[in-house]
């Protein structure tokens, strides 16, 4: 007998047999069980109005319980096996006649952070994340980092500054944290339970815990949807209506969610989120720090997942022009035999790449930083935060003692469609020296690498504008580290 | 320690009173339409939507829909016994397409299914064969087809032709302001249920209940008294549930008179952006003759604005876009021609500032275009054409006869100007650009003039009705709705204060057609203005009753009873309200009274639009200072200094809240907020992930926001003045600084369009083609 879907929900273990595997997290808590505190604005994780907070076992997390707010709309319930969930009706304390609200939510009140209120429950839920990540350290956050915790919360009646005030002025009453350890024994528990298969309606949802078993479940059943944090296959549901078929969950794997750093290369686990593996990334890399920063938000950091990025292919997908330039490979498996390829080897052309049925995207692996490389990457789009980029670029240049370009890999996403390398442009560079005459000629080099399309994100003209553009913000830059150019090359950040 | 009761506060007009629903908002327990339990046997309902821009229905083939899962019914615009429209005032606005389409995703048919996900599952599998007819699709194509949704409007004073061959100066051009979605985060939604003897109840997320009421009554052939049409808050309306809510309320009730079961219709929110009227975007053509000192001596504007396939609330968009041309300026000579497009797009409408924006816009626009051709300040020629201060001035009366009473605009920019250190970051901007060749900076100071009341004087009317309990608590209903504005919070300030009562003493009931009738929109800022007035009436006229009983009885005249803190006092004996009400309930005294307030003083001739249309104007300015990255065309706003006039705030809190996030939505619509449509007349941009309102990080790092020192000149509720719609305006200075930062690589006169996205500002840099060039 197939056990239930079970998770931690309302200060006890919640077991969910009955629903669609594709039922979504918001879907269950508004029409299953009538919790109607969050809400859907939009059903694509773009808004953040569902926004809850998972918890997860990470012995490296306050009380061994790690938080993270994720969009709700595009979970699906099965994700949440071996999971705690907390909504926006967990927040106030209970105990006594009345509620007594949390301190973000009484500073919510204090600051007239809401006005219509339907967006409030999912930035509550983001801050109280953020809230409850500071319990160790108990530092109020900067507005820079509040903005950045709620990058994937849309309010279309305060404009924000009540609620930035709100995330500070929390810090000011008396603490709340909750208590980890029930939910870690629960959780604890539920981690020895076999890896979950579970069907319903002949539609199965299958957990592997072990990778070896992952291996054998896709090779045997190649036409299931392989499902990693489901920021992009959620909306294959909520919006295009899909039906997907049997589905084979990554998340479950422990060995995919590793970043190991090894001497000359990172290799990071098809099932490590955007958020841990960016971490990763910047720690070696600090130029990673923007695209970190402005991938998506955080909650679809928190739930997608680099390997989910890359395997997905998108042409405008952010983390790949990085990823390229850097020369990284990506490590594909299938039953139990791995093999790898250059990552732009990978992507073959619209939506198609070099995966075979029956394969899966193990991991990555990017080199490290190495003395003489010079590494940029850039996003352009109509708004800084959670937005899909018009124009992504990276460039590495590999220099030799001289000055001389040994090796150049430049790489862009909304050019092309797939993520591409630009060929001429890197011709142009390579064996030169890193000189304004070099870089004019790789701008117009660039001219003949790509034509791009003109869509609701910018137009060809601009795309290709931008793209030279970008490579000569690179050089101001350099020549603004060397002390060559004294103003601004870029906007403040 | 922690659950201890305290005496709730004494808080008082113009304190600073936590939004009524905040606590609820805060903890999830604030219910919306969708978190309300179903009525068992509940339905759900989605539309069908068409795929083509313009064209006629061949062949509807529903038979797949019918028989996909969990389908209940289908129905088509055959199926409605009365009037197919859900127009607020030409009946030009079809509930489902009946043959004809007029736009892409115009619905025409609803799915009734057992869920809400079967509902739009079978809704998207319907074969329909259209034949497919040219289509128009913006305002410029409609102008030149001469294709209008109502005729076109001329308003002049003087002889603009004469006063601009006079000029020494002279000057034209166009701009392109472009239209704005509403992004309420609740989408549209209804749900409704048949209730006795053919009656029918329903719960619509509405900014207009009383038209909710009557459009569901038209469409069933009823009379009005058989619906009731409720609404407790709204998640955000912003204009877009004026009139738009209608379809969704008739396509409910549709479903619910039909197959005798509860249904409820929420747009999913793609369809929601898809089938949804926007802010209009206009084309706007100008010319306008100068002095030397950039004193504008005539002006003339065609404003071309897109309506979409039908009128909708066009005509007073339109209208007050007429109305606003002026800004804060007297325009001796000005001729403005007023183009209504009608096109084969979305039907637009209501979107706060209705029209008035993209007015003043223009006038903002030439003005920025005089200060830049004569190389002189914009300020200073802003200053330079502000009307005068002295009512009966000779500089005091706008182009439709409107003498202005109250005009603050000088000594507001004056303070702002001054307070913001504008003139000597003006200077260090001009600094940092000369040694700057990538990175641009540029400054502006906007002000802004807005005229309150609704310009159809009929709607300028309100009732409400106010209740007190034996035991001395209040119940309030009026016919505003509660959007997130704070229109209740206010109300409840306004009655609590004259009773002398704490405000968790007064409830709000849902606004609903059966308390209060005849209700006007809550729209043109005016939720506070008419309902306060008529909450003020009905509890005073209740108060007057209680100090009529409880003064005699302690030998002290009615009017020197006194009602505070919670106490009511005549002459050293003071009771409890409670122990009063209870004393006058046992003494037979009436507690409960309606009020009723129409606004004074406003007439106006919609034939000549001359007239006063409007019983007072709102003000305010703003300065914004900005960074431009010539390489990608990318910006940072980087300080924002507001002063803005409310009058006498009755909640300062409220309203800064109401100024600053109407600023963050006009700086969203100038800025990132840009609809695209595919050459098939199919919009691109129905969804968060392509359409861009700003997010956390776009609020500027230093955002100074103050209300300016002031009391309204007329007798509005405490003085106050509306703050609802003024402040979307603030935000031209965000555009303006933008256009000064282009300027300061280009020179002259750069075309910037609106929004000014990363493409647009290096188009206006002159780094791509002009827009209409070959590619």
């Amino acid at each position: 007998m197939q056990r239930p879907i079970q998770f931690w929900f309302r200060g006890r273990l919640q077991s969910v047999s009955e629903v669609s595997p594709t039922r979504t997290v918001l879907q269950w808590l508004r029409e299953d069980v009538h919790a109607t505190g969050s809400k859907e604005g939009c059903g694509e994780g773009d808004c953040g109005a569902c926004t809850v907070t998972i918890g997860e076992l990470d012995d490296k997390a306050p009380g061994g319980v790690r938080l993270r707010a994720v969009n709700s709309c595009i979970q699906f319930l099965p994700t949440l096996d071996g999971k705690a969930l907390f909504t926006v009706e967990d927040l106030a304390d209970k105990q006594g006649s009345t509620p007594k609200l949390h301190p973000v939510q009484q500073a919510m009140v204090d600051c007239h952070g809401s006005q219509c209120g339907f967006c409030t429950p999912g930035f509550v839920m983001s801050l109280w994340a953020d809230y409850e990540s500071r319990a160790n350290s108990g530092q109020c956050p900067t507005r820079e980092e509040i903005n950045d915790t709620l990058s994937g919360n849309l309010c279309r009646c305060t404009g924000y500054r009540p609620i930035v005030d709100a995330a500070q002025k929390a810090w000011d009453m008396a603490p709340a944290h909750i208590d980890r350890n029930p939910i870690r024994e629960v959780l604890e528990t539920l981690s020895h339970l076999p890896s979950l298969d579970y069907s319903h309606n002949g539609q199965r949802f299958q957990a592997p815990h072990a990778v070896s078993e992952l291996g054998t479940a896709i090779a045997a059943q190649p036409d299931a949807q392989i499902l990693s944090g489901s920021t992009d296959i959620g909306l294959w549901v909520t919006k295009h209506l899909k039906q997907l078929g049997n589905i084979i969950y990554l998340g479950a794997c422990e060995e995919l969610r590793q970043v190991q750093v090894h001497d000359d290369v990172l290799e990071i686990g098809a099932g490590v989120t955007l958020t841990d593996a960016f971490a990763a990334l910047v720690a070696d890399e600090p130029d990673w720090t923007e695209q970190a920063r402005r991938f998506a938000s955080v909650p679809v950091r928190n739930a997608g997942t680099l390997g989910g990025n890359v395997a997905n292919g998108s042409p405008i997908g952010d983390s790949m022009p990085g990823l390229i330039a850097l020369g990284a490979r990506i490590v594909l498996q299938h039953g139990a035999r791995l093999r790898e390829m250059a990552l732009d080897e990978f992507y073959l052309s619209y939506q198609k790449t070099a995966r075979e049925p029956g394969e899966f995207v193990r991991a990555l692996k990017v080199p490290r930083a190495q003395p003489g490389r010079i590494f940029r990457s850039y996003k352009v789009s109509k708004r800084q935060d959670q937005d899909i980029s018009a124009v992504s670029a990276a460039f590495a240049l590999y220099t030799d003692g001289d000055g001389h370009i040994r090796d150049a890999r430049v790489a862009f996403g909304g050019m092309a469609a797939t993520p591409k390398r630009a060929s001429a442009c890197e011709a142009a560079l390579r064996g030169q020296p890193w000189s304004e005459e070099t870089v004019r000629k790789a701008m117009d080099a660039l001219d003949g690498d790509y034509a791009p399309l003109s869509d609701m994100r910018a137009s060809s003209a601009y795309r290709s504008k931008v793209a030279r553009n970008l490579l000569w913000r690179m050089w101001l830059e350099t020549e603004s580290m060397r002390g060559a150019v004294q103003a601004d090359v870029r906007l403040p950040a | 320690m922690k659950h201890e009761h305290p005496s709730p506060p004494i808080h008082k007009v113009g304190d600073d009173v936590p939004h009524e629903s905040a606590a609820l908002h805060v903890s999830g327990r604030a219910t919306y339409i969708d978190d309300l339990p179903e009525p068992a046997g509940t339905l759900h309902a989605a539309f069908g939507l068409a795929t083509v821009a313009h064209g006629r229905i061949r062949k509807l083939d529903l038979d797949d829909v019918r028989h996909a899962p969990g389908v209940v019914a289908v129905l088509t615009a055959a199926d409605i016994p009365g009037e197919n429209n859900c127009g607020p005032v030409l009946h030009d606005d079809p509930i489902l397409a009946d043959e004809l389409v007029q736009f892409y995703n115009q619905p025409i048919f609803i799915v009734v299914a057992r869920s809400h996900d079967a509902a739009r599952r079978a809704a998207r599998i319907a074969k329909v064969d259209y034949e497919v007819l040219p289509m128009i699709r913006n305002a410029a194509e409609a102008a030149s087809a001469g294709n209008f949704v109502l005729p076109p409007v001329n308003v002049a004073r003087g002889d603009a032709d004469a006063a601009l061959a006079r000029a020494p100066h002279r000057l034209r051009g166009n701009v392109l302001l472009g239209g704005q979605e509403h992004f309420y985060l609740e989408g549209q939604i209804a749900s409704a249920q048949l209730r006795e003897d053919d009656t029918l109840h329903v719960h619509t997320s509405t900014q207009h209940p009383t038209e909710m009421q009557q459009v569901v009554a038209h469409m069933l052939g009823w009379r009005q008294h058989q619906v009731t049409a409720e609404c407790r808050r709204i998640g955000g309306g912003f204009g877009g549930k004026e009139s738009q809510s209608a379809q969704i309320a008739c396509a409910a009730a549709l479903a619910a008179w039909k197959l005798q079961r509860p249904v409820k219709l929420r747009l999913d929110r793609d369809d929601d952006m898809a089938i949804t009227g926007k802010r209009h975007d206009f084309d706007i053509g100008y010319e306008a003759g100068f002095d030397d000192d950039g004193m504008i001596l005539g002006v003339k504007f065609e404003l071309s604005s897109r309506c979409g396939f039908s009128a909708d609330l066009s005509g007073p968009v339109n209208d007050r876009a007429i109305f606003h041309a002026d800004n804060c300026y007297y325009l001796d000579a000005i001729a403005v021609k007023s183009l209504r497009g009608k096109t084969n797009t979305v039907s637009n409408t209501a979107f706060r500032g209705f029209g008035g924006p993209q007015g003043m816009f223009a006038i903002e626009y030439v003005i920025d275009d005089i200060a830049r051709t004569l190389d002189l300040d914009p300020l200073l020629v802003r200053q330079r054409n502000f009307y005068g201060t002295d009512p009966a001035g000779p500089r005091n009366l706008t182009h439709y006869g409107m003498a202005i009473e109250d005009n603050v605009a000088p000594a507001l920019v004056a303070q702002l100007a001054r307070d913001s250190d504008y003139e000597a970051r003006r200077v260090a901007i001009a600094q940092f650009n000369e040694k700057s060749p990538v990175v641009k900076r540029g400054i502006a100071l906007t002000p802004l003039k807005f005229g309150i009341s609704f310009t159809a004087t009929l709607f300028n009317q309100a009732g409400a009705l106010v209740h007190v309990y034996a035991d001395g608590t209040v119940t309030v209903s009026h016919g505003g709705t509660e959007m997130g504005q704070g229109l209740y919070t206010k109300i409840r300030q306004i009655a609590a204060h004259e009773f002398g009562l704490p405000v968790n003493d007064v409830r709000l009931t849902p606004t609903d057609t059966s308390r209060v009738p005849n209700t006007s929109a809550t729209a043109a800022s005016s939720g506070t203005d008419l309902n306060g007035k008529a909450v003020q009436q009905a509890a005073q006229a209740v108060r007057e009753r209680i100090a009529a009983f409880f003064g005699p009885l302690h030998n002290v005249a009615p009017q020197d009873v006194v009602f505070a803190d919670g106490m009511v006092t005549a002459d050293g004996v003071s009771l409890p309200f409670g122990a009063v009400t209870a004393q006058a309930y046992r003494a037979r005294i009436q507690l409960w009274d309606s009020g009723f307030y129409a606004t004074p003083k406003i007439h106006y001739d919609a034939k000549t639009m001359k007239g006063r249309p409007f019983f007072y104007f709102a003000y305010g300015a703003s300065v914004s200072e900005v960074a431009i990255d010539t390489l990608t065309g990318e910006t940072k706003v980087l300080r924002v200094d507001v002063l803005h006039d409310v009058g006498k705030s009755i909640n300062p809190a409220v309203d800064i809240g109401q100024i600053e996030g109407g600023f963050i939505q006009g700086m969203g619509w100038l800025t990132t907020e840009e609809l695209w449509w595919r050459p098939d007349g199919k919009l691109m941009t129905h969804a968060p992930s392509t359409y861009k309102i700003p997010a956390a990080s776009d609020c500027p790092p230093v955002f100074n926001v103050k209300l300016f020192d002031n009391s309204n000149v007329e007798d509005s509720i405490h003085r106050s003045k509306a703050v609802g719609e003024p402040p979307l305006m603030l935000p031209f200075s965000v555009f303006f600084a933008i256009r000064d930062a282009v300027a300061a690589r280009t020179g002259g006169c750069p075309r910037l369009d609106a929004p000014a996205t990363p493409e647009a500002i290096l188009r206006a840099l002159g780094e791509l083609p002009a827009l209409g060039a070959a590619a």
